[in-house]
């Protein structure tokens, strides 16, 4: 089971509250949570990362276990307290407009 | 009794006001998609209870709302505007070529005669349509492709279409217009476009008179005389009496000619509306008084409108959505400001009362005839 944490907006237009829960398949990857978390709420499609292209959102970033692992390969495996639900992982919308 | 409700796209969310016939007093909604940037709603001319809302945010992008009820609830429906093709590039600020990227929805044109037809206009300029109510969206890339496409170039805030009117006589003709990029005609349904901007003068441009690249701010029409169409451009009003073949200059005397929106009167073809912007690189009124001007005879003579709008003091922006018009009798006029006010008039804008003054920054205004 993987924790994801999302910025408030997303919270609000998934309607959910707190963390959100995913199983996944296999070892967690970023890809993979955001796969899960798209089939999960179609809603957040296109608010992460591309329709298309499948990048993530200029502002989008991901962090976990206190690193940044936003430019991290897409397909990496998540850290192992990530995986074990143990640490949460973050989608955050990055500072901007001071 | 009739009713009007507008619904107000502000910065930091949506908000519905409502009145009776006698638009006196007004219910104020609490605000809807708190914290996103609404750029603009609009109900559909035949089912006014089917709401299209654009939501975006710089972080999450481009969210797409719809309500059946009237804008009590919402549901969200498709976000995805895929360029036809490989999109090739435009003009960027620098001369440069940039490739084309969608940004957000600036407008939505709901169609006359059904409900689950509806376009959209979007930055980067491209018009889009929906015929299953907005669950999905293709565009119509006859314009985006058009010849000049590649030479289009931003105006200050962004390659947006923010403009899509449709002939009410003749389905197959719509007019849009793009900053900075000018105004657009399709005789068959979109399929192809005609730049329709001669007579336009921009002395922004090298050469002022070229067939595109005029900063067009706003259109509007009348239903009942299709080929006439007012325009408020960049600086310079602008009439055409021939669905855009042709441009005549009315600025006549207003004080200032740089401006955002532009209206026509509901009952009164020839009776229009604009509100002066002191110039290009200071947006608010001339002389901190903020006035809308009106003129009854199409253009080139002016009068200032100004009982119950702040005379001293004023300096907010009136965005180019932000003016609309309810078919009421006498005709209503509402216009929103960078300020958060949104002001009415039930009287064709002899007099004006704030009917709230703290809102956001209201980005869009759409008045509704509620039967």
């Amino acid at each position: 089971m993987i924790r994801v944490a999302l910025p408030h907006h997303l919270r609000t237009l998934a309607n959910v509250d707190g963390e959100v829960e995913l199983e996944l398949d296999g070892v967690p990857t970023k890809r993979a949570v955001v796969d899960a978390l798209e089939a999960t709420y179609p809603v957040l499609r296109g608010t992460i990362r591309d329709h298309a292209t499948l990048e993530r959102r200029a502002f989008i970033r991901f962090f976990a276990c206190g690193q940044d692992l936003s430019l991290e390969p897409d397909d990496a495996p998540l850290p192992p307290e990530v995986a074990a639900g143990e640490e949460v992982f973050r989608v955050v919308g990055a500072m901007a407009g001071g | 009794m009739s009713g009007v409700r507008l619904l107000v796209g502000t910065r930091k969310g949506a908000f519905v006001l409502t009145s009776d016939g006698t638009r006196d007093e007004w219910d104020v909604s609490a605000p809807m998609f708190a914290g996103w940037e609404i750029y603009h709603l609009k109900g559909s001319p035949i089912d006014p209870d089917r709401i299209y809302a654009s939501q975006s945010s710089g972080w999450f992008g481009q969210i797409v709302q719809r309500s059946d009820d009237g804008g009590k609830t919402w549901e969200t429906v498709g976000n995805e505007f895929a360029y036809a093709g490989t999109p090739g590039t435009h003009q960027w600020y620098d001369g440069t070529q940039h490739p084309w990227e969608f940004a957000r929805v600036w407008h939505f044109e709901p169609s006359l005669d059904d409900p689950d037809t509806v376009y959209a206009g979007v930055e980067d300029a491209a018009i889009f349509r929906s015929t299953d109510g907005g669950h999905n969206w293709q565009e119509l890339p006859g314009l985006r492709t058009h010849p000049s496409g590649e030479s289009w170039q931003p105006g200050a805030g962004g390659l947006c279409l923010h403009t899509i009117i449709i002939d009410p006589e003749n389905p197959q003709r719509m007019f849009i217009a793009i900053s900075a990029a000018g105004a657009f005609r399709t005789d068959d349904g979109g399929e192809t476009w005609l730049p329709i901007n001669r007579g336009l003068r921009s002395n922004e441009l090298p050469d002022e008179d070229r067939e595109v690249g005029h900063c067009v701010h706003r259109i509007a029409m009348h239903p009942s005389k299709p080929e006439t169409l007012f325009m408020q451009k960049h600086w310079h009003v602008m009439r055409t009496d021939d669905a855009g073949d042709s441009w005549q200059k009315v600025s006549g005397n207003l004080p200032s000619d740089f401006g955002f929106p532009i209206a026509v009167h509901p009952h009164e073809p020839e009776t229009i509306y604009v509100v002066p912007i002191k110039s290009d690189s200071e947006h608010v009124p001339p002389d901190g008084k903020l006035r809308v001007y009106r003129s009854r005879s199409g253009g080139n003579e002016w009068e200032a409108l100004t009982d119950g709008l702040p005379q001293e003091h004023c300096y907010v922006n009136i965005f180019r959505d932000a003016m609309s018009t309810d078919t009421l009798d006498p005709g209503g006029i509402y216009f929103g400001t960078s300020g958060g006010q949104v002001y009415g008039s039930s009287d064709g804008g002899d007099t004006w009362n704030a009917i709230v003054r703290d809102l956001p920054a209201v980005l869009s205004v759409e008045a509704q005839t509620l039967p």
